[in-house]
């Protein structure tokens, strides 16, 4: 995006229309990272659409002023994967929730995500139903009382970053709704990545689920429940970084660095480009409030991989198939074999 | 059907004016190709042909079962061949589960060429006969003209000295066959040889073994004394419109119609898919027209097929998705977004037995009135029926005009009958089609006025768009849209204003279609039967014989569904009875009522099968006594 046109400013990317989210809704925060990731990528605003199914926060593309569409739900990612395979010269971004992408849509998230379009996910993730009032979704913790499990919920969760590389992602990250600034750079990078990028945002609903991910953000607690990534550094977390994680084998073990003596090169290195490591990661999914000896739950990219993209190769096998000019409409109409009667 | 013998030197030569043909052996005989063979062979000879062909849904069902058998019908003459033919006249029997299972369609007198080495004891105990019966020798044929013929014995014969191996030789009988045939209809060779030469080009020893297999069954039919007292046949061309033809299957025609209307209109063709039984070739056939740009999608699942089909299409592309019966259920929300959206869809529906999985090798037109009036809410869509093979093309075709001129889904219907059949389609130029004329939005300057995506024309049509365009930025979606302006709106007015802007567009697509016309008979009289779809052959026939026996009956096919021509009521008015025959319960039947407040006679026939001629024939017999 280096192109001659000024970029455009945050501004530049919001539409006339007012967001109808709640007061304190996390999707603010979101938009509001959004807009400025695109500004800064220099995005036009002609050449982005947005993509949504349902749910409060597909709801997005309303908010942006740029191309966009509100589907049905579940159906984003289906709709997003026919646009960039027909138009891959745009910029686009699909809006979904839990209940959208992996519950309704889950599907379709799965084929998306190895099928490897250029898209560019926002999966907001407040494990709640939030449009339809306060029903539990795939992503609600077990025990969760709504109306719909008034004595607590009995499903297993879905753990979306898991279920991303397992189905084949290529771009695989989770940020937290109030990291706006980590946020911005995730959606940039998620950009400048070729393929699927899938953010999953934990997002609160301060209506229906407020606190949901409150062992994640409480000032108490967070320093010993978080760990942020970063690429070619060692696992770190704790308050002011005392602890770590060092990989025995396969196990990921807590590591006190002020008691073991053990120093921070021996500790996991994180690689964003190593799948088994990043599998790994994924399964740092304990709840602290019910598991003594949790593991820290990773924010940031897991996984990224270099692969190439649907759109490229179908385009690959049209061009190789034209190689010697495009069909005619002539040659079409007559097809492989015919006769002539006089 | 008026005979004629002529006597010459050595044989009868029996001038026929339209013969119907079965090809049945098993699944590993070759019947597909062979029937492929003569049906190439009669449409190069210049006679009108259609041909269906029938095959077990099981993929590798047990050899030598009745289950087992394949089949490819065809018919082939001088004037009226509409369909497949109701009855076959000759029946190439490879073996006897092959002549148990069609033995009841053969008219009585028919021509019976049987393999006799394919009724040996073990195939005759596999067919079910058992080997104590065999019905080429207990007289169970004395209806029938049987021919019987050793083919492997006379194929290894013919091709003793190829050197190839007994299993290679063996292949080639159903050549032998052919030839056999070729000489019984007068047929040359040149065809079939040309084929040959060109498919086995690098194994030019099969391609060798196949021609003298060919030849030697021809040789055969001119040797053997078996043929002198019954006759050869000669079936005279058709008098057809000279030009450039081509064979095709309704759903090869339903591919190309798309690929034609998207090259015709300047856009990409976008198809997203879901394999289903009897649609999928529509999507093969478009998966291999990449040098066309023609880009497929096979998706997930049907409800994919539709939604990326709607991206492609709100990306500008010309959109489309085909599917059968489960499959456009599945779609029924999707088409509903398209219909708010209104944006350019093409929805093929092969229609099959239902409910459910139903029959999902047969065809059925039970998909009617889902198609009308299946989706929740007000979501009126235009409706096309192709009513044969070469006629999908066309429907198509129009479908993607519509979609693409009045910013619509629109769906077409073509069934089970019509994909897999086929016929000669006279290739058109391409200035003989329809243009196309998407109308992209230009872009728009900083001070220009408000981009309006929902602003309409005088016809309701509302402006198309694209992503990319600098200026028109805009957000839709499934909610409801102000008008104009299509931000979210959930004003009562407003959506009654917007549900009967989005009637009124559909319904004026009325304008363009053309006035329903008589395909035979009087304007005004007794009886019209009014048909749409596939029982266009068969209502044809039928009329036509009704006809030449003095009866006072007419003949309309309906293409537009929805909407209607704007004549159909008033043509409906000029006859005492309409007569509407349905493979389906009666949905016409239901909307026609609905509409003209007339009570037509129902016919209707949901067994998987398509009409014939003569329960047609037999229907309209009764209605005109009774009047």
């Amino acid at each position: 995006m280096t192109d001659t046109h000024t970029c455009l400013t945050a501004k530049d990317f919001t539409s006339n229309q007012e967001p109808k989210w709640c007061p304190g809704c996390g999707d603010f925060s979101v938009l509001q990272q959004l807009k400025a990731a695109m500004a800064d990528l220099c995005l036009k605003t002609e050449e982005v659409v947005v993509v949504s199914g349902i749910g409060c926060s597909s709801r997005l593309p309303y908010y942006i002023n740029t191309y966009g569409v509100h589907g049905i739900h579940g159906r984003a990612m289906a709709m997003a994967s026919g646009l960039k395979a027909a138009r891959p010269d745009l910029s686009v971004w699909v809006g979904t929730g839990d209940g959208d992408a992996l519950s309704i849509g889950g599907n379709h998230y799965i084929h998306t995500v190895r099928r490897n379009l250029d898209l560019n996910v926002v999966l907001f993730n407040n494990e709640i139903y939030g449009l339809t009032k306060g029903q539990y979704s795939p992503t609600s913790k077990v025990g969760l009382r709504t109306v719909t499990s008034p004595s607590g919920v009995v499903d297993h969760p879905i753990n979306t970053i898991a279920l991303t590389l397992g189905a084949g992602g290529t771009f695989v990250a989770r940020v937290m709704d109030r990291d706006g600034k980590m946020m911005k750079e995730i959606f940039k990078r998620a950009h400048a990545h070729k393929g699927t990028s899938i953010v999953e945002i934990y997002q609160n609903c301060p209506i229906f689920n407020d606190g949901a991910f409150g062992p994640f953000t409480d000032k108490e607690r967070k320093a010993d429940t978080t760990l942020f990534l970063e690429q070619g550094q060692p696992l770190v977390f704790g308050a002011n970084g005392s602890k770590g994680i060092r990989l025995d084998g396969f196990k990921p073990t807590v590591i006190d660095l002020e008691k073991s003596g053990v120093s921070k090169e021996d500790l996991w290195i994180h690689d964003e480009n190593d799948l088994i490591k990043a599998n790994i990661l994924s399964r740092f999914f304990d709840d602290p409030n019910t598991t003594e000896a949790f593991l820290p739950r990773p924010f940031g990219i897991f996984y990224v991989e270099d692969r190439f993209t649907y759109e490229q190769a179908l385009d690959a096998q049209i061009d190789k198939a034209q190689e010697k000019g495009e069909g005619t409409l002539e040659e079409l109409l007559a097809g492989p074999s015919t006769w002539t009667i006089n | 059907m008026s005979d004629t013998a002529i006597l010459n030197k050595n044989d009868m030569v029996i001038s026929k004016t339209s013969v119907s043909v079965l090809f049945a052996g098993d699944s590993g005989d070759g019947m597909q190709l062979t029937g492929t063979q003569f049906a190439n062979t009669v449409a190069v000879y210049g006679s009108d042909l259609n041909t269906f062909p029938n095959f077990p849904s099981e993929i590798r069902p047990p050899a030598g079962t009745v289950a087992g058998v394949s089949g490819f019908q065809l018919q082939f003459g001088t004037t009226g061949v509409y369909t497949p033919g109701a009855k076959f006249d000759v029946m190439i029997a490879m073996n006897a589960a092959a002549l148990k299972a069609n033995l009841n369609n053969l008219h009585h007198g028919g021509i019976i060429i049987a393999d006799s080495e394919g009724f040996d004891a073990k195939n005759l105990n596999l067919s079910g006969y058992g080997e104590a019966n065999n019905p080429l020798e207990d007289g169970t044929l004395n209806d029938y003209t049987v021919f019987k013929i050793p083919v492997i014995s006379l194929t290894r014969k013919a091709l003793a000295d190829t050197g190839l191996s007994i299993k290679i030789i063996d292949r080639c009988k159903n050549m032998f066959v052919l030839g056999v045939l070729y000489w019984l209809y007068s047929l040359p060779l040149e065809t079939t040889i040309e084929t040959l030469q060109s498919k086995f080009k690098n194994k030019q020893d099969i391609a060798d073994a196949n021609i003298k297999a060919v030849k030697a069954g021809y040789n055969f039919g001119d040797e053997t004394e078996m043929f002198s007292q019954h006759g050869r046949f000669c079936v005279a061309p058709a008098q057809k419109k000279g030009g450039v033809y081509r064979r095709v299957t309704g759903n090869e025609a339903s591919a190309i119609g798309l690929a034609a209307a998207a090259k015709k209109a300047g856009l990409k063709l976008f198809l997203g898919s879901y394999p289903i039984t009897p649609a999928s070739e529509i999507l093969q056939t478009l998966a291999g027209l990449k040098k066309w740009g023609v880009k497929t999608f096979q998706a997930e699942d049907e409800i994919a097929g539709v939604l990326t089909s709607i991206g492609a299409a709100y990306g500008g592309a010309l959109a489309a998705t085909n599917t059968s019966g489960p499959g456009l259920a599945l779609k029924t929300e999707g088409m509903g977004l398209a219909v708010i959206l209104e944006i350019p869809l093409v929805i093929i529906n092969v229609m099959r037995g239902g409910p459910s999985t139903g029959l999902p090798t047969k065809p059925e037109q039970s998909d009617l009135l889902m198609a009308m009036y299946g989706r929740h809410g007000e979501a009126p869509m235009p409706v096309i029926a192709a009513m044969s093979p070469v006629d999908c093309f066309y429907a198509a075709y129009e479908a993607a005009k519509i979609a693409v001129e009045y910013m619509t889904p629109v769906l077409c219907l073509t069934d089970g009958y019509l994909a897999l059949s086929s016929e000669p389609m006279l290739v058109p130029s391409p200035d003989e089609l329809a243009s196309i004329t998407p109308v992209f939005s230009p872009e728009r300057k900083a001070d220009d006025p408000p981009y309006l995506p929902y602003k309409r024309d005088e016809r309701c049509v509302r402006p198309w768009g694209i992503p990319g365009t600098p200026g028109l930025e805009h957000r839709i979606g499934g909610l409801e849209k102000q008008h104009e302006t299509g931000n979210v709106s959930h004003d009562p007015e407003n959506h009654a204003l917007m549900t009967r802007l989005r009637a009124e567009k559909v319904a004026n697509v009325a304008d363009i279609i053309p006035d329903l016309t008589l395909d035979n008979g009087p304007e005004k009289g007794d009886l019209l039967v009014l048909g749409w779809g596939s029982t266009y052959g068969a209502i044809k026939k039928a009329v036509e014989q009704a006809r030449e026996g003095g009866l006072d009956v007419a003949h309309a096919h309906l293409r537009y569904i929805n909407p209607f021509p704007k004549n159909l009521g008033a043509m409906l008015g000029n006859y005492k009875k309409v007569l509407i025959p349905e493979n389906n319960c009666g949905q016409l039947l239901s909307m026609i009522r609905d509409k003209f407040l007339i009570e037509p006679v129902g016919f209707s026939k949901v067994q998987g099968l398509p009409f014939n001629e003569m329960e047609i024939e037999a229907k309209i017999t009764d209605i005109l006594k009774e009047l």
